[in-house]
């Protein structure tokens, strides 16, 4: 079966180790994830992942149901088909000797931009939007010479008033101790 | 009060329940083991190697239906659990296993002994826990009990650092445990089993299919008023051997690689397959895309990720099998589909799959079925994997509900001797036969020591064909007779046995066989016997790999055996 690009949303449990047990799914079945982006949700001690992986439909179907049984994970799925926002932030430094500096600034415009950082040899651009917009300022800046480039990875969100993968039931906060310390070994 | 972590971890164990315990002691557990004496009730039994306390806790686990606990120290200690540990995942056993990790200050500094064993385990547990203060140690191991048993059961892990096991904190033991990520479906869907009965109502050949998922859920009784309701016939997996009575005029025995004929080709002409807590295994299903090629399919399983995995079903069940079929024979109507039935019949005499050819020869499967005659289906067997367990299966027609033993989705060699040593434990009034192949034996025959020990009347029957015989069958067959490292070049095992005090002996002449048995079932204590069979037998029917069902190939008749 022909792959597509599928995003999945995961709501799990901030605990050491989730995404070790979570990715360990993924590769045990051979998928590549393209992108992975996590980070706190609404809940607190819990967090929103989102994934892009390239598979058909029926083996993301297999995955999400292996996924659900890692017992961290909260919620998961799969929103592809589903209309959605996504963005992605990159940041990218990129050679602007003042000979066409001003060139790069139109660009950054149009693309509507940000530059967070600049020196006499290059500057470092935010750019936000989905994969597109992202791959776009990119060819357009590369004839300047791309030093370096670090994209987040995409953040996805069901429009309108659903709640992606929500958690099911009250909402209850649960806190989070922090961990006892581990090393340096003072003896014991 | 305050209890140190060590006896909080007993204590939690008493809670459960916990009546016995397999481990083996190291550096990191030994506070665990210094709080032991404090709890008699626990009873620790010293295993030789940590493999066998993993595959004694499964074993256990199997004969219970309650999670078994097995110890390790960390490093190596740890890492010898694991091949236990994924047998027990991959067979759906509820076990516990608590090791020892190195002191919170060395963990990933490459510590002496220090092995990432919750790292290790993610791919063959439910879930495992690494416990940094012992404050959360009851309230881990009380999860831990809740995964490991509940939903589809498997095998989950506690590590515990040997100073978590020293501090002093105060107990309290949760009384119930709510895991938001965990909330595993029991019930059947109402409007499913509707069209599950109604399926079943339409069909002209239903067969039904039933795994170790009705073990599991104990669901004998069950199983049986739904076939019995609308007469339909019952083929068992590996694994769900002896959860229906092997006598009953509905039973066919077992389907797949090694299974009986007749079910393979039942399977290719059925119009209805009724899955209950099974998971369409490589080994029983063929050739995939050839399975069942005129059926819909029922399927019944705890397990979400099960449906659809292998199979297209037409109607999916998620539950436990116990309560989904008791609802569903509720909504039944009786059935009769009598020339199907007899169509089962004509098709068995029609075929030998399991006919032992008369012959001098010292045949393996002569000795497991003398065996199986000798205890009238009654106590526990137990196998290795290999040749000698597919005998074993073809020829156990069990009524004693959960009563064969078998390491069916890893194949682990080396699980017969530990595991009858857990199921010994778990039933000790029952007689328990561990069928062993001569390689498999000589993976865990350490444990002999424990046996011997803890004073285990167990009955070991070597088939000793002096070969890693499926190896070699494989061999013979898929690779030209190009025979390497198969061949077994085996220690004396009737001394073997006596040098542990075991009553030991050896059968080389069909007219001892049953002899032989009738000594070892009157023996009050263990007994070898080295049953040195033919050594070039091979295990049919079977299916070729890659093959289909319908492919399969009988065992030869009777007259053209008696050529070769
Ligand atoms: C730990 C392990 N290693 C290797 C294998 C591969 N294997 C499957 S059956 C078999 C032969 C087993 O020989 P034996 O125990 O003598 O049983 P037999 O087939 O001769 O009855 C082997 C090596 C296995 N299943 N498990
Ligand atoms: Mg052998």
């Amino acid at each position: 079966m022909p792959g597509t690009m599928h995003t999945i949303v995961a709501l799990v449990e901030d605990k050491p180790g989730v995404l070790n047990r979570i990715s360990s799914k993924w590769r045990q079945r051979g998928f590549n994830i393209e992108s992975l982006a996590v980070g706190h949700s609404e809940v607190p001690g819990l967090s929103r992942m989102t994934f892009v992986v390239d598979a058909s439909t029926n083996d993301v179907e297999q995955v999400t149901k292996q996924l659900y049984k890692v017992i961290d994970v909260v919620k998961i799925t799969d929103i592809t088909h589903e209309a959605m926002i996504t963005r992605e932030m990159a940041l990218i430094k990129v050679r602007a000797t003042r000979d066409v500096r001003s060139q790069i600034i139109e660009i950054v415009d149009i693309f509507r931009a940000n530059i967070v950082d600049a020196n006499p040899e290059s500057i470092i651009i935010e750019v936000t939007g989905d994969e597109e917009k992202v791959g776009a300022i990119y060819e357009m800046l590369s004839p300047y010479g791309i030093m370096e480039m670090v994209r987040t990875g995409r953040v996805a969100m069901v429009r309108g008033g659903a709640v992606t993968a929500p958690l099911d039931g009250p909402v209850e906060g649960h806190g989070h101790t922090p961990r006892p310390h581990i090393g340096p070994y003072q003896g014991d | 009060m305050k209890l140190s972590g060590a006896q909080i971890v007993c204590e939690s164990l008493l809670r459960e329940g916990i009546e016995h315990v397999f481990g083996y002691p190291g550096g990191a557990n030994l506070p665990l083991y210094d709080a032991l004496p404090q709890y008699p009730q626990l009873k620790h039994v010293l295993v030789r190697h940590e493999q066998a306390a993993a595959h004694a806790a499964d074993a256990y686990a199997r004969v219970t239906g309650k999670a078994g606990v097995c110890f390790a120290t960390s490093g190596p200690g740890a890492t010898n659990l694991v091949t236990g540990i994924a047998n027990a995942w991959m067979d759906s056993v509820p076990m516990v296993a608590i090791t020892g990790q190195v002191v919170k200050a060395l963990i990933g500094r490459d510590g002496f002994q220090e092995a990432d064993i919750t790292g290790i385990t993610i791919p063959i547990t439910k879930h495992n826990w690494l416990v940094l203060r012992a404050e959360e140690i009851a309230d881990t191991i009380a999860e831990a009990f809740h995964i490991a048993n509940s939903g589809r059961p498997g095998p989950v892990l506690v590590d515990i650092p040997r100073d978590v096991f020293q501090e002093q904190v105060e107990f309290h033991y949760p009384e119930n445990v709510d895991i938001k990520g965990y909330k595993p479906t029991t019930e059947g869907h109402p409007a499913q089993i509707k069209k599950a009965a109604q399926l079943i109502a339409d069909s002209k050949r239903p067969l039904i299919l039933a795994g170790h998922g009705v073990i599991i859920s104990r669901a004998f009784q069950e199983l049986k008023e739904v076939a019995e309701k609308a007469n339909i016939p019952v083929i068992t997996t590996l694994l769900g051997l002896s959860g229906f009575p092997g006598s009953h005029p509905l039973y066919l025995g077992m389907p797949g690689m090694h299974g009986m004929y007749w079910n393979n080709i039942l399977i290719d002409e059925a119009d209805l397959i009724i899955g209950v807590g099974m998971r369409f295994d490589d080994r029983v299903t063929g050739r995939l895309k050839d399975f069942a090629p005129n059926a819909k399919i029922i399927h019944i399983d705890i397990d979400p990720a099960e449906i659809g995995k292998n199979v297209k079903t037409a109607v999916p069940i998620i539950g436990d099998v116990k309560q989904v079929l008791r609802e569903l024979v509720a909504e039944m109507k009786p059935g009769r589909h009598d020339e199907w039935i007899s169509h089962t019949h004509d098709l068995r005499d029609d075929h030998p799959s399991i006919t032992i050819p008369d012959t001098d020869r010292v045949l393996p499967q002569f000795v497991i079925k003398s065996i199986y005659e000798a205890t009238a289906g009654e106590g526990y067997v137990i196998t290795g994997v290999g040749q000698h367990q597919m005998w074993a299966a073809q020829y156990y027609w069990n009524d004693k509900p959960n009563s064969f033993i078998t390491s069916g989705g890893l194949g682990t060699m080396g699980f017969e001797v530990p595991a009858a040593m857990g199921a010994q434990f778990a039933a000790p009034n029952d007689v328990v036969w561990s069928i062993c192949g001569d390689a498999g034996f000589q993976m865990t025959l350490q444990e002999l020591a424990t046996i011997v020990e803890y004073e285990l009347p167990i009955k070991f029957a070597i088939i000793n064909n002096g070969y890693a015989g499926m190896v070699r069958q494989w061999q013979e067959l898929f690779y030209k007779k190009n025979i390497v490292a198969s061949r077994m070049f085996n220690p004396d095992f009737v001394k073997l046995a006596e040098a542990f005090g075991v009553l030991g002996m050896r059968v080389n002449d069909k007219a001892q066989v049953k002899g032989a048995i009738d000594v070892a079932m009157r023996h009050p204590g263990p007994v070898v016997i080295d049953f040195q069979v033919d050594e070039e037998e091979n295990v049919y029917p079977m299916v070729p790999p890659g093959a289909s069902l319908a492919e399969t190939v009988d065992l030869p008749k009777l007259e053209e055996r008696l050529k070769v």
